[in-house]
C-alpha cells in the first residue's frame, strides 16, 4: 500500500494567537477528520444507562458508524436498528416505520430492557415526523418499558443544542421525580467517572454528603435513585443544559462548578460547593503548594521540550496552556477549532503575554497533508496533538480524564511526567473509539 | 405500504454506504472527494470504511452542511469552499457525493459538478448517492464515471493477454495480500495486469486501460465500468474473483473471452441447500463455486449488496434484511458469513463459519480476513 513520505509545512495551517479572533480563529469550510477517535459519541454515552437498549432509526449510511461503535464496545446485544429507505420518504410512513420497527425489535430480543433510547435522525427533522405520536404509541404498547427520545441530528449542530449536548441532556431524562434526600448530590454530565481523590468528594464527605454519578450505577434502579439527590454538580460546559433541565424538571439545584486550571477559579468553585453544603470553606493553601511542587518537578523532568495541547484532552485547553506557560513550560501550540465562552479571559491573557503561541485547527483541509513529525522530542497532551506532531510521548486522556480541581492538576502533572519518560503506541491507542468505554 | 418489518435489524450490522463506496473507489486516484453532509459520514468513513486513512493521505472531506444551508438551498457556500480548497490542494479532479439530506432537498449534483468544473478547470463529478444503498452501488457509480471520463483513448491492444482489474476497493479486499495474490496468479498464467480500478494504480495507468484485452470484474461494483468499456472499446469481460480452485476456472474464462470476445460469469450453477454464503455477490459466488469444485458439496450464496439477477445461479438470491435471511439460513447446514451475522444462527442448529468482510464489520476482524486467492483450505477445515 502507498504510504506518505512527508508533508507540507504545518505552520501553513496555524495562526499566532496574537493574530487570532475569538472564539473561532479559523473559517468554517470543508472539514477533514483525523484518526484520533478517543472521544465518546452518542452511542457510548447512551449505554451509560444500565439495562437500557438503544434503537437507531436512520439511513444505512448513518447507521453504519453507530452499529460498529456498539459492536466495537461489545454491546451489540443492547443495540438494534431500523433502516430508513427511499420509499419511506415517498410513502410518508415514517411514524409507522419507527413504531412498527421498534415493536418488531422488542419482540425479537432475548431480554426485556428496562428502558429504550430511540434515536431519530436529520431526516425525521426535515420531514416533520410526528415524534409525539411515535412516543405516545410506544409508551402505550409497552407500558413496562421507559422510552426516551434521543437524536442523531448533526445537521442541527449549529441550531441550538448540539447532538452531544442533547445526548447528555437526554441521558438523565428517564430519571423520575422522587423524594429528595438533602444529603445526596449528583455529579452529572460526564462520560467518565470523576476522580474520587478530587476535592469534591472529600469536601462532601466531611460535610456528611454523599456524591454519586451515572458511572457508579450498575442497575436501572440505581440510575433511578439519582432522582433522590437535592443538587447536581456539573463542570463540563456542554452539560450545563443537562443541569438546567434537571433543575427545572426535578427541582434539583444546579451547582455549576466550572472546570479550570486556575487556582483562584478552582477555589471559587469549591467555595460555592461549601456554601451550598453550609460549611466553611477550608484553607486551600496546602493544595496550592502541592500543585506548585508538582508543576516544578514536572517542569524539571521535561525541561524546555515543546508541549502541545488539544481540545479533546481537557475541557479548557487555554486555561491549561496558561497554567503551564506561567510555570515555565514551553507550550508551543494549542490544537482547537474554536473555544467556549469560559475560555475568553485565558484567550485574552495568552494573546497579551504569550503572543507567539500557535493555534492549529484540527478539521481544516490543510491539516490533511501537513507534516506530522517534529524535529525535537515533543510532549503532547491529547490524542489529536499527538497525532499531528507524531510524538509517542503523550498524555492519553479525553474530556479531562475524570480530573478536577487541585488534585486534577497534581494528577495531570504525574501523567505528563509519565508520558515524557514512557513512550506509547500512539497509532494503536488513538484509534480506539470512546476511550474508557470498554472498546479495545 | 412497504413491509416495514423487513427494515429492522435486531441483531446484525449494516454495510458501508454508497457514499463511502464513492470515496473508497476514488481514494487512490489523486482527486478530492467531498461528502455533502453535516457530519458523521466522514468519521464513519475514515474509522470503519477506510483502512488506508492513517497511512495514505487522500483528500476526502465533508462539506459540514448546516440546517440553514440546507433549508435555504445555499449551494454557493459549498461551491466556494470546494473551489477554494481545490485551488490550494490542486487535486486531479473533484467529486461530490451525496447523503440523505441533499437527496431530500433535491440537490442538483450534475449542475454543481459543472459549476465546479467551470470554476476550477478540473474534471468534476457529482454522485447522487444518498446513504440508503450499499457501498457497492456508490463504488459502481464512481468506477463508471472514472472509466467514462478518463479511459477515452483507444489504444492498441497489448500483444500478450492482458486484463484490467475492475471493482477493487478495501471494502472487499481489505488491505491484506488478496489483491496482490490475484495479480500474481494472473502473471503466473501469462496474463498482464494493465490497470486496477482502483487499488494500486494511478490515473496514468488507468488511462491506458483500453489496451487490455479483457476486463476482469472482481466485484459487482466493477461491472458497470466493464460494460461501458465493452461498448466503447469492444473489450469482453469476465466476472469472478480468484478463489481456490475457482481461480483456474477464471483464468480459463479470461483466455476464452480473449479468443471469442464473449463475456463470462464463471460462478453460476448453484443449487439450494447445505452451505450458504452471505456477502458481496461476486466474492460470495466465487467462493461458492470454489467450494462446489473442491468438495462436491452444494453451496449457494445470498448477495447482501446490490447485484444483478443475470449473474445468479438457480438458488442464489439477493437478501439483505434479517427477515429475508433467516429462512435461507434455516434451510442450510452451514453459514459462511461475516462474524457479525452469527447472532442470526442462534437456535438454528447450524454451523457458523466466520468470513470477515471489511464492508460489513469494518476494522473489527481485519486481522482475521483471509487471503483465499490460492487456497480455501483454511475455510474447508471449518466446514
Amino acid at each position: 500500500m502507498l504510504k506518505r513520505i512527508n508533508g507540507t509545512d504545518p505552520f501553513l495551517a496555524s495562526i499566532k494567537i496574537s493574530d487570532a479572533k475569538y472564539p473561532a480563529p479559523f473559517p468554517s469550510q470543508l472539514e477533514y477528520g483525523c484518526p484520533a477517535r478517543g472521544t465518546w459519541n452518542i452511542v457510548h454515552t447512551g449505554f451509560l444507562i444500565p439495562q437500557a437498549h438503544e434503537i437507531f432509526v436512520c439511513a444505512e449510511g448513518c447507521l453504519r458508524g453507530v452499529v460498529l461503535t456498539a459492536a466495537e464496545m461489545n454491546a451489540s446485544d443492547r443495540f438494534s436498528t431500523v433502516e430508513v429507505r427511499e420509499q419511506n420518504l415517498l410513502d410518508g410512513d415514517m411514524e409507522q416505520l419507527i413504531i412498527e420497527g421498534v415493536t418488531d425489535i422488542l419482540g425479537s430480543l432475548d431480554y426485556k430492557p428496562r428502558a429504550v433510547l430511540v434515536y431519530t435522525s436529520c431526516i425525521h427533522h426535515f420531514v416533520g415526523c410526528d415524534l409525539g405520536l411515535v412516543y405516545r404509541t410506544l409508551r402505550e404498547r409497552f407500558a413496562d418499558i421507559d422510552f426516551t427520545d434521543c437524536y442523531m441530528t448533526p445537521i442541527m449542530r449549529k441550531s441550538g443544542l448540539t447532538p452531544d449536548q442533547l445526548m447528555r441532556q437526554q441521558l438523565y431524562s428517564l430519571i423520575s421525580l422522587r423524594e429528595k434526600d438533602p444529603k445526596k448530590i449528583n455529579i452529572i454530565g460526564n462520560n467518565l467517572p470523576t476522580d474520587k481523590a478530587c476535592e469534591l468528594f472529600g469536601l462532601a464527605q466531611e460535610a456528611g454528603y454523599e456524591i454519586r454519578e451515572i458511572t457508579d450505577c450498575k442497575t436501572y434502579d440505581e440510575y433511578q435513585s439519582l432522582g433522590e439527590a437535592s443538587a447536581n454538580i456539573c463542570f463540563n460546559p456542554v452539560s450545563k443544559c443537562s443541569g438546567e433541565e434537571l433543575e427545572k424538571r426535578l427541582g434539583q439545584k444546579l451547582l455549576y462548578l466550572k472546570t479550570s486550571f486556575s487556582y483562584d477559579e478552582i477555589e471559587k468553585q469549591l467555595s460555592a460547593l461549601c456554601g451550598y453544603m453550609g460549611v466553611r470553606t477550608p484553607d486551600f493553601s496546602k493544595s496550592r503548594e502541592r500543585c506548585e511542587n508538582a508543576l516544578r518537578q514536572t517542569r524539571e523532568i521535561i525541561g524546555d521540550a515543546p508541549v502541545v495541547i488539544d481540545y479533546t484532552a481537557v475541557l479548557r485547553p487555554l486555561s491549561l496552556a496558561r497554567l503551564l506557560l506561567t510555570h515555565g513550560f514551553n507550550v508551543t501550540a494549542v490544537y482547537a477549532d474554536g473555544f467556549t465562552g469560559e475560555e475568553r479571559e485565558d484567550f485574552d491573557f495568552l494573546k497579551m503575554h504569550f503572543p507567539q503561541l500557535d493555534l492549529f485547527p484540527t478539521v481544516n483541509v490543510r491539516m490533511r497533508s501537513v507534516c506530522r513529525t517534529r524535529e525535537s522530542k515533543t510532549l503532547a497532551i491529547g490524542q489529536k496533538a499527538a497525532y499531528f506532531t507524531g510524538t509517542r510521548n503523550f498524555v492519553n486522556i479525553v474530556e479531562n480524564g475524570g480530573m478536577y480541581g487541585f488534585e486534577g492538576i497534581i494528577k495531570l502533572c504525574g501523567l505528563i511526567s509519565d508520558a515524557w519518560t514512557s513512550e506509547k503506541d500512539t497509532r494503536r491507542l488513538i484509534q480506539i473509539k470512546g476511550m474508557g468505554c470498554g472498546c479495545v | 405500504m412497504s413491509n416495514l418489518k423487513n427494515q429492522t435489524a435486531a441483531f446484525i450490522s449494516t454495510y458501508a454506504s454508497d457514499t463511502s463506496g464513492v470515496c473508497s473507489a476514488l481514494y487512490e486516484l489523486g482527486g478530492m472527494t467531498i461528502m455533502h453532509d453535516a457530519s458523521g459520514c466522514n468519521s464513519t468513513y475514515n474509522t470503519h470504511d477506510e483502512p488506508r486513512w492513517y497511512d495514505f493521505d487522500s483528500y476526502v472531506f465533508i462539506s459540514a452542511l448546516t440546517e440553514m444551508e440546507a433549508i435555504m438551498g445555499d449551494d454557493g457556500k459549498l461551491i466556494s469552499d470546494i473551489v477554494s480548497a481545490a485551488k490550494e490542494l490542486k487535486p486531479k479532479f473533484v467529486a461530490v457525493a451525496g447523503t440523505p439530506i441533499p437527496m431530500m432537498t433535491g440537490f442538483d449534483f450534475k449542475a454543481i459538478a459543472n459549476e465546479i468544473e467551470r470554476q476550477t478547470g478540473l474534471p468534476a463529478f457529482g454522485f447522487d448517492t444518498n446513504g440508503m444503498h450499499t457501498y457497492v452501488s456508490g463504488a459502481a457509480k464512481a468506477f463508471r464515471a472514472v472509466a467514462d471520463r478518463f479511459i477515452t483513448d483507444k489504444l492498441g491492444k497489448t500483444s500478450g493477454l492482458s486484463v484490467n482489474l475492475l471493482g477493487a476497493t478495501p471494502l472487499d479486499f481489505s488491505v491484506n495480500s488478496s489483491l496482490q495474490s490475484a495479480k500474481e496468479l494472473l502473471t503466473e498464467n501469462g496474463i498482464e495486469t494493465v490497470s486496477c480500478l482502483a487499488m494500486g494504480s494511478d490515473l496514468s495507468e488507468i488511462r491506458r486501460a483500453s489496451s487490455a484485452r479483457v476486463n476482469l470484474v472482481l466485484s459487482y461494483s466493477g461491472l458497470d465500468a466493464a460494460k461501458l468499456l465493452q461498448k466503447r472499446f469492444g473489450t469482453p469481460y469476465v466476472v469472478g474473483r480468484p478463489c481456490g480452485a475457482f481461480g483456474k476456472r477464471l483464468m480459463a474464462d479470461i483466455k476464452a473471452a480473449d479468443r471469442t470476445g464473449k463475456n463470462a460469469v464463471g460462478f453460476a450453477g448453484s443449487s439450494e441447500g447445505d452451505i450458504l454464503i452471505i456477502g458481496e455477490g461476486v466474492f460470495a459466488g466465487s467462493l461458492a463455486a470454489a467450494i462446489r469444485e473442491e468438495t462436491g458439496r452444494k453451496a449457494f450464496f445470498a448477495s447482501a449488496t446490490e447485484f444483478d439477477d443475470g449473474l445468479f445461479g438457480e438458488a442464489d438470491v439477493i437478501a439483505r434484511d434479517e427477515a429475508e435471511l433467516r429462512p435461507l439460513i434455516g434451510k442450510s447446514r452451514v453459514l459462511i458469513a461475516d462474524p457479525l451475522y452469527k447472532p442470526l444462527c442462534r437456535g438454528m442448529g447450524i454451523r457458523f463459519v466466520p468470513m470477515p468482510h471489511e464492508g460489513f464489520s469494518g476494522r473489527i476482524f481485519r486481522k482475521d480476513i483471509p487471503d483465499l486467492t490460492r487456497s480455501i483450505a483454511p475455510l474447508l477445515e471449518q466446514l
